[in-house]
């Protein structure tokens, strides 16, 4: 919304992974929406505190509903909005920050619920709004503000933490490959159930990794990302288990569950079974 | 001798055939026109320790809990070491005698309670063989006992016939021992019954269903006592198309999970108690700060922290007004019997619709545990109140001006972005100092739309004034009426509304030389909160864990008047 409010003054650094992660969000949505036949007025997007949550003020096009809630707890808000109105569409944008360490916490009962919302987590390794503290996707040993003798836990690997704690769809994206991203994010709204797109966005401020997630021939950089092979099948854990043993940023549709049943119908079925009686015959009940 | 009024108290090892027993005799003297009250305190652990349940059953309209015991049931030789004390004069004492013996003392007899049960063929009849010992001593008329056991086993399984056998038999077994024991009571009087229709209820029961009755339709909530059964009737009974209950995985995902909610237009709604009403400070603030209705209800406990989880407090007053950092000033409903946490809760909810925000309701484990007979609310006057919500176009500026504005609801027009930070119309982070005037004052001018003068008013001529609240309404009020009778001169104030209060009531209390507040925490919380709006209030406080006893409160108040009275004459 910024175009239109000069009050907003919030910017993106130059080349901050993140404009490339709402580009991708913007066209994922309009994809999505065309799909379902629905007005951009049915999705929520769902933003926590950091670099990252400033993406639900700045989306071009016709505006969502929006939320820029507290530090961390984007899951748990998102599971209000999505409970009480399974009809729209939720989405979450949060960063590593926001989403691993604070709010790390929620991740797991959502998994277990498979809560149908769909989170872009924007991982740049680093706090960058507060200046470049360490995060828990920071590697051991880096010098930063908070960790001046060097990183002394190591850095979690959140694609082996979603599938862990029981995600239904779990992807992994690069900023820098906003259509392949795109693609990802709706594959993510489409399916039934949590998905999770977690999404390399360099820092380009505080963690510059551009090189080190593209390579770079002239400094004799190889990527450490790599795509997911065409030939694997997200359905198998084991292969997707496989895939994460071989290190590195693989790129693409990790693992999705096959009979992915979200919370909603669970929810409904078994309001279906139960009987509900209306509040008079409630109280009648405790008539003496 | 004939008595209007009585109380017994079961007392012994948890579990609940002590609960089972005192419900057991409200609902047998409800059911023929007497008014009836229960209190129940426990330790916090599922089985065992020490806990007592009492009823009062009385002619008239029950306030109290009753300060003394006509009848103790002591089941174990600590609950009667514990409870004996309180047993009034001419009271009686039925002991446990397979338990321990007692030497005779003119006011105890020895029961042995389980060997009679067994003797009927039902082990389980015990309480049967209580209450019907505690029927003859009151000389309560033969048949109401037997009737009420043939009405509630009668449900057609093949059983019931000779679970009645055993239960009429064990009433007649503890009627013979008690007789034997020579102890009467007296007569409890005729009742009067109430003209309107009566339900008999528990605070929480009586909450949850308030909220129903308002429209509630989402809620998530995580355990914690006192507060677990709101979220267990919920489970129960929210459910069905557009409705929605959950249990959280904590307090932070209850509160948030109810801002979504309510974000998303529904009615929503989480029950706690103080741990967890710390735990939602942050979530608080944001539904304030981005004018989200919903509803938290703190059902107080002992604090701080873990506190004293089954005992009765009221000393989350200041954290409820002010539960989180900024300018914050939350609206408090806080209910101070059984009858307002049914209108109590619903009135919550339409706040929270009516000025677009976070409203908190206190109730306190006193009230949530308790049962008793209300009038049946009729559902037909219960008012419920919608929020405004946004019909236009696109391009709305939900947060513009310092007043209310419609909601836009998602899936409507009218995309906005509702913001934690600081924002401006659209809801996009702003820190220019004006425009946090702005929102600043929008958010507290919203809160007019809740000053609703609604408060109880008596004898307003007195210059000293009592004004208690919550749960301790009851025996201040017990208290007030005795007072009066003895002659003694002073106004009663009473509102749920605490927060904010009505500017009627709060210029007739500046208008006092004294307001006595009895409240049950340390530091005086309303009083402070009057004194702050320029009342002389003084409290009077009482911290044990356990509700206000009429009589303390008829000397303390008694003593403060006097002492008022000699002040203003001597200035």
């Amino acid at each position: 919304m910024s175009k239109k409010n000069p009050e907003y003054d919030f910017k993106w650094c130059p080349g901050c992974g993140d404009f490339g992660v709402k580009r991708a969000l913007e066209w994922g949505m309009e994809k999505r929406n065309i799909e379902l036949e629905q007005p951009m007025e049915n999705t929520v997007v769902m933003a926590g505190i950091g670099c990252s949550g400033n993406t639900v003020h700045l989306l071009d096009g016709t505006q969502p509903f929006g939320i820029h809630g507290l530090h961390g707890r984007t899951l748990p808000m998102a599971f209000g909005i999505k409970m009480g109105r399974p009809d729209l569409n939720v989405v979450i944008v949060s960063g590593d920050g926001d989403f691993l360490s604070i709010g790390g916490e929620h991740i797991a009962p959502q998994a277990q619920r498979n809560l149908n919302v769909t989170a872009v987590v924007m991982d740049n390794g680093v706090y960058g709004l507060t200046k470049g503290q360490s995060s828990p996707t920071t590697e051991l040993g880096v010098i930063t503000p908070t960790t001046p003798f060097g990183k002394l836990e190591n850095a979690v690997n959140p694609l082996q933490l979603y599938m862990t704690l029981g995600v239904s769809f779990i992807a992994s994206g690069f900023s820098s490959k906003v259509r392949e991203l795109a693609d990802l994010i709706h594959e993510g709204m489409k399916h039934p159930g949590f998905s999770m797109v977690h999404v390399q966005s360099p820092c380009t401020t505080y963690n510059d990794n551009f090189d080190s997630l593209k390579g770079n021939v002239k400094k004799g950089i190889d990527p450490i990302a790599w795509d997911i092979p065409e030939d694997h099948d997200p359905s198998d854990r084991k292969a997707a288990y496989e895939i994460l043993n071989q290190g590195g940023i693989p790129l693409g549709i990790l693992y999705k569950q096959e009979d992915s049943q979200p919370l909603d119908a669970r929810v409904q079925a078994a309001s279906e079974k139960a009987r509900s009686q209306s509040v008079q015959q409630l109280l009648d009940s405790f008539t003496i | 001798m004939r008595t209007k009024d009585f109380v017994v108290r079961f007392a012994g090892e948890g579990g609940g055939g002590l609960v089972t027993s005192a419900e057991l005799l409200a609902q047998v003297t409800s059911q023929v026109g007497y008014h009836v009250k229960t209190f129940v305190t426990f330790p916090s652990q599922i089985m065992g320790g020490p806990t007592f349940a009492q009823a009062r059953i009385s002619t008239d309209p029950v306030l109290s809990y009753g300060d003394e015991l006509d009848v103790l049931v002591a089941l174990d030789r600590e609950a009667y070491n514990t409870h004996q004390s309180e047993v009034r004069d001419g009271g009686v004492i039925i002991y446990n005698a397979e338990d321990f013996q007692l030497e005779e003392d003119g006011k105890s007899f020895g029961m042995r309670i389980d060997e009679l049960a067994k003797s009927t063929g039902n082990p389980r009849a015990a309480n049967m063989v209580m209450l019907g010992a505690i029927s003859y001593l009151v000389n309560m008329p033969d048949h109401y006992l037997p009737e009420f056991v043939t009405k509630r086993f009668s449900r057609g399984r093949p059983g019931d016939e000779e679970i009645i056998r055993g239960n009429v038999m064990a009433l007649s077994l503890g009627s013979e021992e008690a007789k034997k024991s020579g102890f009467s009571l007296g007569e409890l009087e005729e009742p009067t019954p109430p003209t309107s229709e009566q339900i008999l209820i528990k605070g929480n029961d009586a909450l949850s269903l308030g909220a129903l009755s308002a429209g509630l339709n989402f809620f998530a909530g995580y355990p914690i006592s006192p507060a677990t059964t709101v979220l267990v009737y919920m489970e129960r009974n929210l459910i069905g198309p557009g409705k929605f209950v959950y249990q959280a995985s904590s307090e932070i995902e209850s509160i948030n999970a109810i801002v979504g909610a309510g974000y998303a237009g529904k009615k929503a709604m989480t029950s706690t108690s103080g741990p967890g009403l710390s735990l939602m400070s942050e979530g608080l603030g944001m539904a304030w700060m981005a004018e989200i209705p919903c509803v938290v209800v703190d059902v107080m406990r002992g604090g701080p922290a873990t506190g004293l989880p089954t005992k009765v407090e009221q000393s989350d007053f200041l954290a409820a007004i002010n539960p989180a950092h900024g300018d914050v000033s939350m609206p408090v409903i806080a209910v101070g019997t059984v009858e307002e946490c049914f209108y109590g809760a619903a009135l919550a909810l339409n706040w929270a619709e009516r000025y677009q925000g976070p409203v908190i309701l206190l109730s306190d484990h006193g009230l949530s545990e308790q049962a008793q007979n209300i009038p049946k609310p009729d559902l037909e006057k219960v008012i419920e109140e919608n929020r405004k919500i946004y019909q236009g176009t696109n391009g709305y500026e939900r947060y513009s001006g310092e007043e209310l504005s419609p909601m836009p609801i998602p899936g409507g027009p009218g995309s906005y972005v509702a913001n934690a930070s600081e924002h401006d119309g659209m809801g996009d982070t702003t820190h220019l100092p004006a425009r946090h005037v702005e929102m600043t004052h929008r958010r507290f001018n919203k809160l007019k739309l809740l000053e609703d003068d609604v408060y109880e008013s008596e004898n307003t001529a007195e210059n000293i004034a009592i004004m208690t609240w919550g749960g301790s309404k009851g025996p201040t009020r017990e208290a007030y009426d005795i007072l009066m009778s003895q002659g003694q001169r002073a106004a009663w104030y009473y509102t749920m509304q605490l927060s904010p209060m009505s500017p009627k009531l709060l210029e007739e209390l500046r208008g006092k030389d004294l307001v006595i507040v009895p409240e049950l925490n340390y530091l005086g919380q309303l009083a402070s909160v009057l004194r702050s709006k320029g009342i002389r209030a003084e409290a009077l406080t009482q911290y044990t864990g356990t509700p206000f006893k009429v009589s303390d409160l008829i000397s303390r108040i008694t003593d403060r008047i006097i002492a008022r009275q000699k002040e203003l004459v001597k200035a």
